[in-house]
């Protein structure tokens, strides 16, 4: 009899070893396996913070000769070496903003019609065709600025554009000037064309994500596709639109090759959109290999910071905004 | 109640000839139908045997998605809702459905229940207020939000959540309700008062509602139809739907032999 008990107990009791074993196992590993997350989380934190100080260490030569002056002189003289920010800064500013005002209207139409309106055989196709203008490089979309729209636009758009919006009291101003071609309103279209994919598909995406039942809910009360699309599937989506917006938003400010193509590097402030001008990633790109001069160079490096500034202002404020509509819905 | 019998009511739905087609498949076969004005009908069946379908034809939800079609006739008041030219606005404003699911639009529980009803009609701010006073009473759920009225609609219970789409519902004032069902995602309590409020909704508007659970039939109909594969076996009162029922179909489906 006791022969028979013996082994029982003892199997109990090694298995009772080895699953303590194994918890403490368990909790080692799992300890382990916060902490390397949270070191990859950590790395972009550190990665923000090493190029922010990086930059403004490279551009402080700059920052500290002109000062304030850096960013509200409109002067930027590679031979006088003196140089002021606010041409590429506005420039920077006016085209993305231009871009944003032509590609978010158009991408929710896109991604409306996808969702709602669309018949079956004609969502493939489309949503195809966006995601292959996301694909093309944006040099492509340079060349084809310069050498495509660019013309057309001095041909046909520039002077009727003269002729009917310049005449306008108060906004006329920015609509002057001669048909160039190239300019802020030519870089702002370019740039809203590459832009509209990405807000598209974020769009289409969170659109897809409303639940059927919430949409039949609001037909059923008898509204129509737009009341359904303006007031239920928007405020639904509000947060991640916000977010497809300043994504392209992000993409637009930064964007270089293309707007290097089209926006004419002119270092003249003009606030007309018809008129050349520059960016921040354009001034860069030009200027980087002829920067001879350490003041020079540090100016470029600083419009660099500048760059990163401006792009974290903006996001934040996008932020804020969303936490106030957020609040005013009590939600 | 136990005297009555379909045809002396009068009729508020007039079904004719209904067939329905998904991705040209038939779902409902020749349904011939009439559901009477300002009562209760139940219709039970086991699942997949068209009763949902039934129901969205009534408000045409399911013109929403293209493959779906309907033919034959679905008389409201004499007319026909299924003709192209019935618009689809008037449709809604006089049948209301509530589904499933409660589903509260994103936005504070006065402009869930007001949202409807500016698209329709244009009301007064002191109109409106009455108005949505009157919607939430009517669902049973003044008392209970009347403090919180700008609030978010997500804020409520499940429970409340319902009641309040049955409130943006009736706040149109329809003559039908259809519910489809209404309290399948609701705790018991819920449900009772789910329950309690259909059978007062009687008194101003035609009930139609469907559900799985036979007891609730049993528990707040006037009448009962039962579905399978697609036709309509039986509809009677339903004292006589549940205690003896005239087809084999509809018995075995009470007494839980199938379904």
């Amino acid at each position: 009899m006791n022969d028979t008990v013996q082994p029982l107990t003892m199997t109990l009791h090694v298995g009772d070893v080895t699953s303590d074993k194994r918890a403490a196992r368990d909790q080692r590993h799992d300890l382990w396996f916060k902490r390397s997350m949270l070191g990859a989380a950590m790395l972009v934190l550190l990665l923000l913070a090493s190029i922010a100080a990086s930059t403004l260490w490279g551009g402080s030569l700059a920052l500290k000769t002109f000062g304030l002056d850096f960013l509200t002189s409109t002067e930027w003289d590679a031979v006088n070496n003196h140089f002021g920010a606010l041409v590429p800064i506005y420039g920077t500013l006016v085209t993305s903003f231009l871009a944003l005002l032509i590609a978010v209207p158009v991408s929710f139409g896109i991604a409306i019609f996808l969702t709602e309106v669309a018949p079956p055989w004609l969502r493939m196709p489309v949503a195809s065709a966006v995601e292959l203008l996301a694909g093309i490089p944006s040099i492509i979309y340079g060349m084809w600025g310069l050498f495509v729209f660019g013309p057309f636009m001095a041909e046909h758009l520039s002077p009727w554009i003269n002729d009917y919006l310049g005449e306008l009291p108060l906004v006329g101003s920015l609509f002057q000037g001669p048909p160039l071609g190239i300019g802020m309103l030519t870089a702002g279209i370019v740039l809203a064309i590459m832009i509209m994919p990405f807000i598209t598909s974020v769009m289409h995406e969170v659109f897809r994500s409303v639940p059927t039942t919430l949409k039949e809910s609001a037909y059923a009360l008898g509204s129509t596709t737009w009341e359904v699309v303006w007031d239920i599937v928007l405020p639904y989506t509000r947060s991640a639109v916000v977010g497809g917006i300043f994504l392209g938003l992000g993409r637009a400010l930064g964007e270089t090759m293309a707007v290097t193509f089209v926006l004419g590097n002119a270092q003249q402030f003009s606030a007309s959109l018809l008129m050349p001008s520059s960016s921040i990633a354009s001034v860069i790109a030009n200027e980087f290999s002829e920067a001879y001069t350490d003041l020079h160079r540090s100016a470029l490096i600083a419009l660099g910071f500048l760059l990163f500034v401006v792009t974290f202002i903006v996001l934040a404020l996008a932020r804020l905004l969303l936490m106030r509509l957020s609040r005013k819905e009590g939600l | 109640m136990n005297s009555r019998d379909l045809a002396d009511e009068r009729t508020k739905i007039r079904v004719r000839g209904l067939e329905f087609f998904y991705n040209s498949q038939r779902s409902l076969k020749s349904i011939d139908m009439d559901i009477p004005e300002k009562r209760i009908t139940a219709i039970i069946g086991p699942s997949g045997c068209g009763k949902s379908t039934l129901l969205r034809v009534f408000n045409r939800i399911y013109a929403m998605y293209p493959k779906q079609e309907a033919r034959g006739e679905v008389l409201l008041n004499g007319e026909n809702i299924l003709a192209p030219d019935y618009s689809m606005n008037r449709l809604r404003s006089h049948i209301g459905m509530v589904f499933q699911k409660p589903v509260p639009f994103p936005m504070s529980i006065y402009d869930n229940v007001a949202y409807a009803v500016r698209h329709h009609e244009q009301l007064s701010r002191y109109e409106m207020d009455a108005r949505v006073e009157q919607a939430l009473n009517g669902a049973a759920l003044w008392d209970e939000v009347k403090d919180k009225l700008k609030q978010s609609a997500q804020s409520l219970s499940g429970g409340q959540q319902q009641r309040l789409c049955i409130a943006r519902t009736i706040a149109l004032r329809p003559q039908v309700l259809l519910l489809d069902e209404p309290t399948s995602a609701l705790d018991p309590i819920s449900t009772g008062r789910i329950e309690q409020l259909i059978t007062e909704l009687k008194e101003q508007y035609t009930v139609i509602i469907v559900t799985h659970n036979m007891q609730q039939a049993a528990r707040v109909s006037d009448y009962t139809a039962f579905m399978f594969m697609g036709e309509l076996i039986e509809h009677d009162v339903t004292d006589t739907i549940f205690t003896k029922p005239k087809m084999k179909q509809t018995e075995d489906y009470i007494t839980g032999r199938f379904g």
